[in-house]
């Protein structure tokens, strides 16, 4: 079941996921109790923004600037993704 | 060359104040004065990170009877890997815990035996659950989330609803219930432990509703109980494919049972270095891929899902550990568990339980 994420929820790190740098695999890397996930540069940055804060829209907004071309859409559905493999929590 | 694994689990000790008739250590175990000093450990660990793995499970035994634990936590720590300690939560006090929260411990895997302190003790062996309770309390005081972890059978298996509501109280995120696997001790005590199927009927839509209704709150994780299916559970993403584990005595495994395939070449940290054991032993080498399978799981579409199923539990029922895992209903030797199930379900007379102990 992939929840849907609104553009006004706001994502924030769960308690007990360790974000990091991996030299060995040069890649972002999120760590938690049952796994590692490896990023790629994009979801990297949107992780990186999921401060308890922004909404789904603002990171949409601020990744706007980096990359051209990011739907809001894109970062609600990489959202919805970390949310199922319980990277990230969202309220509102 | 193989994917680089992503976790160490380390098991520190096989020494326990517990006695689990299931445990997963093997029937052998390493005594005290065979185990791994802290110096080795480090190394241990610093080759672990080199070969790129990123969580270190400090398990056991009871990894708390280890006095260089908190040492050990900083190291893993300070090599930026996540480090969760499995724990029976027996020598927790609140400031033990609070040392290793400090230290770098990121998540703590708590076992309960069962629902109530009856049923606990007496599968545990000892005394255990009131110091449990004590543990997952300062655990959830100290901020760091917990997972419970209950190994199901027979003599558990009908207070799965109770279990449930206990991992509830005690403050966890996650929940594994996994039914028991037939290794090892739990192989020598499969007739007191193999549930029966209106046990596993009862139990599924009890596990189903609560994941329904915990859903964002608890996460609960069930494993199957495999000789009641039809098709295996997977290995874990495949034999020396993701994790890799090191014994108390340095021994390296590609899975933590794989002692039982006593045709496999073990080979040691003492002598050669994780590197080179995870990329060139037979050991590791031996069921990776595709290649190794014969029929009916060379031509089977369900490979890609269950790698063929369990090569402990191949080896354990059938002699060869490159056969079909016999659980599956496509393999010739399905007959085999099929028996066991009829003889051992519900045997006439049930054995009494071997407890754990060293030899
Ligand atoms: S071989 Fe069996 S026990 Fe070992 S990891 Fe695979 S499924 Fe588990
Ligand atoms: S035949 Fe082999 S691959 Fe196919 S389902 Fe059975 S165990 Fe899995």
């Amino acid at each position: 079941m992939t929840s849907v994420v609104a553009l006004d929820a706001v994502p924030r790190i769960r308690r007990g996921v360790k974000c990091t740098y991996d030299q060995i695999r040069e890649a972002h890397v999120v760590l938690f109790p049952e796994g590692v996930l490896v990023l790629n540069e994009t979801a990297a940055s949107v992780v990186s923004l999921c401060d308890g804060v922004r909404s789904v829209g603002d990171i949409a907004l601020s990744l706007g600037d980096v990359y051209a071309g990011v739907q809001p859409e894109d970062i609600a559905e990489l959202v919805a993704r970390l949310v199922e493999r319980r990277v990230v929590d969202v309220d509102g | 060359m193989a994917e680089a694994p992503f976790g160490l689990l380390a098991e520190l000790t096989h020494r326990c104040p517990l006695q689990c008739g299931y445990c997963s250590n093997p029937v052998e175990l390493v005594r005290r004065n065979a185990e791994l000093d802290t110096e080795s450990w480090r190394r241990v660990f610093d080759q672990a990170r080199s070969l790129g793995a990123l969580q270190i499970h400090l398990s056991g035994g009871e990894p708390l009877l280890r006095p260089d634990l908190p040492d050990l936590v900083t190291h893993a720590n300070s090599l930026g890997c996540y480090v969760n300690l499995v724990t029976s939560g027996v020598g927790l006090s609140r400031d033990r815990l609070r040392e290793l929260a400090a230290r770098g411990v990121d998540h703590v895997q708590l076992s309960l035996q069962d629902a109530t302190r009856a049923g606990n003790d007496r599968i545990a062996g000892i005394k255990a659950f009131d110091r449990k309770v004590d543990a997952a309390a300062y655990i959830r005081d100290e901020g760091l989330p917990l997972t419970v972890n209950t190994v199901l059978h027979r003599q558990n298996l009908d207070n799965i609803a109770g279990i449930i509501a206990m991992a509830e109280e005690m403050g966890a995120e996650r929940l594994e219930l996994a039914n028991t696997q037939y290794y090892g001790w739990a192989l020598r005590n499969r007739a007191v432990l193999l549930p029966t199927r209106e046990q596993l009927a009862h139990a599924d839509p009890i596990v189903a509703a609560a994941q329904e209704r915990l859903r964002g709150r608890m996460e609960i994780v069930y494993v199957i109980a495999d000789y009641h299916e039809a098709h295996p559970k997977p290995c874990m993403y495949g034999w020396g494919a993701r994790q890799l584990t090191v014994a108390p005595n340095g021994d390296v495994l590609p899975c933590p049972a794989a002692t039982v395939i006593s045709s496999l070449q073990i080979e040691n940290v003492r002598d050669s270095s994780l590197h080179d054991i995870w990329h060139n032993s037979p050991s590791f080498n031996a069921f990776r891929g595709f290649e190794w399978m014969k029929d009916p799981c060379r031509s089977c579409p369900r490979k890609e899902i269950d790698f063929g199923g369990c090569r402990c539990q191949a080896f354990q029922l059938t002699g060869d550990a490159a056969a079909t895992d016999p659980v599956c209903s496509l393999s010739p030797e399905r007959s085999t568990v099929d028996l066991i199930l009829q003889t051992e379900m519900t045997p006439d007379v049930v054995p009494a339980m071997a407890m754990r102990k060293m030899t």
